[in-house]
């Protein structure tokens, strides 16, 4: 039988959603699941993730496995696996897993597929689809002269099943050796914003140069706080300096795949389209028949968004 | 110094992506080609060392069919560095091949000061070669890097994560870095630049002369689709008050994302 582990990530002792998502395709795939969490919160995640039926959980909860450091991370992550024996290995595609697994691939001289759409497991095989050319195509990707399958999965891919808090699992605590850094973390700036990360939000609020100014960005912070939703952001506002780049959307900025992808004054061009396209229900609100954007849009809207964002605030507080 | 980027050329993108009969690939015949944008980010950054550096040197590495990575390679030296090397290759080889093909490459050429690289081609999507060729040369790396300054051998770079957060780190070279958008403002290459370009020295590679076992080879693709078709839009008429409401009960009611 095949053995998966899942390498969890978190914030603020919850697991995060895209974690929960790889924690439950392993369950379901009949697999024996066990899991790596490093950090001072390793303990507090490795007891919710035996809720979703993961069966043993090898950590490293050392102050310095608080921030990624590739140079520390890759050899406790590489260690970790081995001791696990898993031949599977899921992980988020994150800034943090696509920086991190690549080179542990190399070191177990083992294949990794990124930003992963999907995931079959049957026993020990693996198969995947990865979007290609910015999302113009997927192909289903297999391993080769693999001992161990490395998947990233996209987050917001996969269905997460209901938690089981009278589940608990065996935790196995390490203390790698500090190998000699070559890399040294010299700053961190946290970013001041409570919200969710556009990669991983359910619903998404984004604004492009129709908005016109920095200020009208507001509109749009009103509607995201009824909705839950974060505010995301096309290229041409980000390079005008309205928002910050951490918000843009598309091929040179974040691809993200909501629930809900509500674009407004954004015209659709087709590097914007790479990063959202996949988004299960797009609106588009443009006061441009003509524009991209409505022929890869659910509901469009034609009209001036200054008019109707502030109306569709109004109505979705009056049915949620 | 010794700096050293790695280019690929990958179809622009702008181009209408069509499947090859049998699904293992794209058809490339009506592919414009282009140097992957985030590669211009590493070449800019790896000129902008050398500026500040006298003596340095900017070899381009690219691997691919000659014929056609040539134009690429001519494009960063026409962007201003020195000379190229070629890895000519017809087949399309995986990350893991490329990335040992690249590292045996530059270590045949002495000991590399900097590896600079784009943090993703845009047409593999895979984000992870210049982690691999790190590893495989035993080099410390940095992704996704969006400022970069070299204080003497360390070098400081920034990486920003998806929270929004920015990670400062500090490196002790040789190292690879993979470039991010915003790093720089990538030159066009002047005429001037273009016309010297021509005269600079590309070395050819024979990627079979690498003799790479082929258990590098760590993926196979196959079954290319095209995304499906989405159902037409639904237009939303009306005056503002109604179309909102309309669209509120879609999402309720039809859709339910609420
Ligand atoms: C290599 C490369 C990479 C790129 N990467 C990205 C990327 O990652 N993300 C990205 O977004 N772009 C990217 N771009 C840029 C992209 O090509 C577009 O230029 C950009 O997406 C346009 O942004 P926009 O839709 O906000 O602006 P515009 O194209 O100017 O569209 C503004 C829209 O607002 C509408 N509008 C104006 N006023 C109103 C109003 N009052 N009410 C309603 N609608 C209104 C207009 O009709 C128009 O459709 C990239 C480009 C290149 C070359």
């Amino acid at each position: 039988m095949s053995n998966v582990l899942v390498f969890i990530e978190g914030a603020n002792s919850e697991l995060k959603n895209s974690t929960k998502e790889l924690l439950s395709v392993a369950k379901s795939s009949g697999a024996t699941v066990s899991a790596i969490a490093l950090g001072p919160e390793a303990k507090a995640y490795a007891d919710k993730a035996a809720h979703y039926g993961v069966s043993k959980t090898f950590i490293c909860s050392d102050q310095q496995f608080e921030n990624y450091n590739p140079d520390l991370f890759v050899p406790a992550v590489t260690d970790l696996i081995k001791q696990s024996g898993a031949n599977i290995v899921l992980a988020s595609s994150s800034s943090l897993g696509k920086d991190l697994f690549p080179r542990v691939a190399a070191k177990l001289d083992s294949g990794f597929v990124s930003d992963c759409t999907d995931v079959q497991i049957n026993g020990d095989d693996v198969t995947v689809k990865k979007p290609l050319y910015a999302g113009k195509c997927s192909a289903d990707v297999k391993f080769d002269n693999s001992a161990i399958k490395i998947v990233l999965m996209r987050a917001n891919q996969l269905k997460i099943s209901e938690a089981d808090s009278s589940l608990s699992s065996e935790v196995v605590e390490s203390n790698p050796q500090a190998p000699d850094l070559k890399t040294l973390i010299k700053d961190i700036v946290k970013s001041t914003s409570e919200k969710v990360d556009l990669t991983e939000a359910n619903i998404i609020v984004a604004g492009g140069r129709g908005m016109k100014e920095a200020g009208h960005f507001k509109l749009l912070e009103e509607l995201a706080d009824v909705l839950g939703a974060t505010v995301g952001a096309s290229r041409a506002v980000c390079d005008a300096g309205w928002v910050p780049h951490s918000m843009q959307v598309g091929q040179t900025g974040k691809t993200v795949a909501p629930n809900l992808y509500i674009a407004c004054g954004i015209s659709g061009a087709i590097q914007h389209l790479a990063g959202m396209s996949s988004s299960k229900v797009i609106v588009a609100i443009n006061n441009d028949p003509e524009a991209p954007i409505f022929q890869k849009s659910t509901y469009g809207i034609v009209g001036d968004l200054f008019d109707i964002v502030p109306k569709l605030t109004e109505e979705f507080k009056k049915v949620l | 110094m010794k700096i050293f980027v790695c280019v690929k050329q990958v179809p622009d993108t702008e181009t209408k992506i069509q499947l090859n009969s049998d699904g293992s690939s794209i058809e490339t015949t009506n592919v414009k080609w282009v140097v992957n944008p985030y590669d211009e980010f590493a070449i800019e950054e790896a000129l902008n060392l050398k500026t500040k550096n006298a003596g340095s040197t900017v070899t381009i590495v690219s691997m691919g069919p000659k014929s056609r990575v040539t134009d690429a390679v001519r494009t960063a030296l026409a962007m201003g560095a020195d000379d190229g090397i070629i890895i000519n290759c017809e087949e399309e080889q995986d990350l893991f091949t490329t990335a040992k093909a690249l590292a045996d490459t530059i270590k045949a050429e002495g000991e590399a000061s900097i590896i600079f690289a784009g943090k993703l081609a845009i047409d593999g999507n895979g984000a992870g070669l210049p982690q691999v060729m790190a590893e495989y040369l035993g080099l410390p790396h940095a992704t996704v890097i969006s400022t970069f300054e070299d204080q003497g051998g360390k070098y400081v770079v920034q990486r920003e994560t998806e929270s929004g957060s920015t990670k400062t780190y500090e490196l002790t070279g040789p190292c690879v870095l993979s470039a991010n958008k915003g790093l720089n403002t990538p030159r066009y290459a002047s005429l001037p630049g273009i016309m010297k370009a021509k005269k600079k020295p590309i070395k050819d590679v024979e990627f079979s002369s690498l003799n790479i076992p082929s258990t590098f080879k760590k993926l196979t693709y196959s079954n290319l689709t095209l995304p499906p078709q989405k159902p037409s839009v639904k237009m939303i008429d009306g005056e503002a008050g109604a179309q909102a409401n309309q669209l509120v009960d879609l999402l309720k009611n039809e859709a339910k994302v609420l």
